[in-house]
């Protein structure tokens, strides 16, 4: 089937099997191999993409539920010159990933939470992100890393 | 893992859903996707055609309606959790409805599929049996209503005919003191036990895990009834009953950890 979505603000379009898992079509369609594949059963949140700019795991969702859709993946936060997103900029400034495999997931699910909820505490930050795995268990510094760049995003994605 | 082979095709009302169902074999519903498409992916399921509702108009809401509070099928858990309306009239189900999975899984959940899955260890089911909530299911022959009490018929089965669509779940308001005990060990975990008691004059106790339907803690619900005390009513929590054992607990310790969750409830409610 054919499948068409906004991704990152550019439509793009592909023919795809209808089984196919928007993380497949996103990595192996699309190319953007930023999101990961981590425990693969909607556990560990590596996989966490925003659709319509609310956090979804993208394993258990196919890609043709997502068609008309806009997903923004971790490809999509940085501006086009480079300079880093307020919320990738904390995670650097606080040393919020170690070995960088949940980082994608994490800063997405962060943005979600972040857009949802305008006055994050940290007990907040730790409930919204149960669902994001650090094997590294580097949770301090990715809450510490939230909390600071809640207070520069003013203005949502 | 992805699923094996099937065929996608997405609806734009009840109407056409029902016509697909009733013409197709081996057809499923497909709602927010996060028990049905796990399932797939293990190849616990392999339906030929999945049938997404998710696009049809008007099946997310939650209003008064004749005296009770009405909540269409497709209302994802996020907004469940944070209606206002439901934080006034029906509590329990935005406190229950924020424990299930993580933020991730409850903006793609439906009340609708998560009760049409009829899963025994899920939260959202046993409160809505505690809440007596009514089903509105859509079928050929136009639509009916079953109560909750009869809807959950055993493992992973409802009342539900597989051409019939739930459309909507009514609530009754009035349930406004409540308790939610859901006991697990780790974060984004599923219940070991968990218990929803709400109480509106008579109080009405839902299991979560307790067996492998929703069930109602009828011996408890009895016992308080008839004047007995928190304490004694407690400890007919696994009456009659047998939990399941796996590797969270085995039977005995779910039996034991519904008296002390159902104390706990007691002891909260307002």
């Amino acid at each position: 089937m054919r499948v068409e979505m906004k991704v990152n603000g550019v439509t793009r379009s592909a023919e795809v099997e209808d089984r196919t898992l928007l993380v497949h079509f996103i990595r192996d369609v699309l190319g953007l191999t930023g999101t990961n594949v981590g425990c693969d059963t909607s556990s560990c949140g590596a996989c966490t993409v925003l659709v319509n700019g609310e956090s979804v795991k993208s394993c258990t969702v196919l890609a043709a539920q997502v068609s008309g859709e806009e997903v923004t993946t971790i490809e999509g936060l940085a501006e086009p010159d480079g300079t880093l997103h307020p919320l990738q900029r904390a995670f650097q400034d606080n040393h919020a990933l170690q070995c960088g495999y949940c980082t994608p997931g994490m800063v997405m699910a962060s943005l979600s939470l972040i857009n949802e909820h305008p006055n994050l505490d940290e007990k907040a930050v730790r409930e919204g992100l149960e669902g994001n795995l650090c094997r590294c268990t580097g949770y301090h510094n990715i809450v510490k890393a939230v909390l600071a760049a809640q207070g520069e995003m003013g203005a949502k994605l | 893992m992805f699923p094996s082979k099937f065929e996608y095709r997405r609806v734009a009302s009840v109407d056409e859903a029902v016509s697909i169902l009733s013409q197709e074999e081996d057809a499923k519903i497909l709602a927010g996707g996060h028990s049905l498409i796990p399932l797939m992916k293990l190849r616990l399921a392999s339906p030929e055609l999945l049938v997404d509702i998710t696009k049809i108009e008007n099946m997310s809401y939650i209003r008064e309606d004749d005296g009770e509070i009405a909540i269409g099928a497709l209302t994802r858990h996020h907004a469940l959790e944070t209606s206002e309306l439901l934080a006034r009239e029906v509590p329990v189900l935005p406190a229950v409805a924020a424990t299930v999975g993580d933020p991730a899984v409850r903006h793609c959940g439906t009340l609708g599929g998560t009760a049409s899955h009829g899963d025994g260890a899920s939260d959202l089911p046993a409160a809505l049996l505690a809440l007596d909530a009514t089903f509105v299911a859509k079928g050929p022959k136009g639509e009916r209503r079953i109560a909750a009490k009869d809807f959950f018929t055993g493992f992973l089965e409802t009342a539900l005919a597989p051409f019939e669509v739930l459309t909507e779940i009514r609530v009754p308001k009035g349930y406004r003191s409540y308790s939610f005990q859901k006991f697990n060990r780790r974060a984004q975990d599923w219940a070991i036990v968990g218990v929803v008691a709400v109480r509106n004059g008579t109080t009405n106790i839902g299991y979560v895990n307790m067996g492998v339907t929703p069930l109602r803690a009828t011996a408890v619900e009895q016992q308080l009834a008839s004047g007995a005390s928190d304490d004694d009513a407690a400890a007919a929590a696994a009456a009659g009953l047998t939990p399941p054992s796996d590797i969270n607990g085995s039977s005995e310790y779910r039996a034991h950890l519904a008296g002390v969750l159902v104390r706990r409830a007691l002891s909260e409610l307002g």
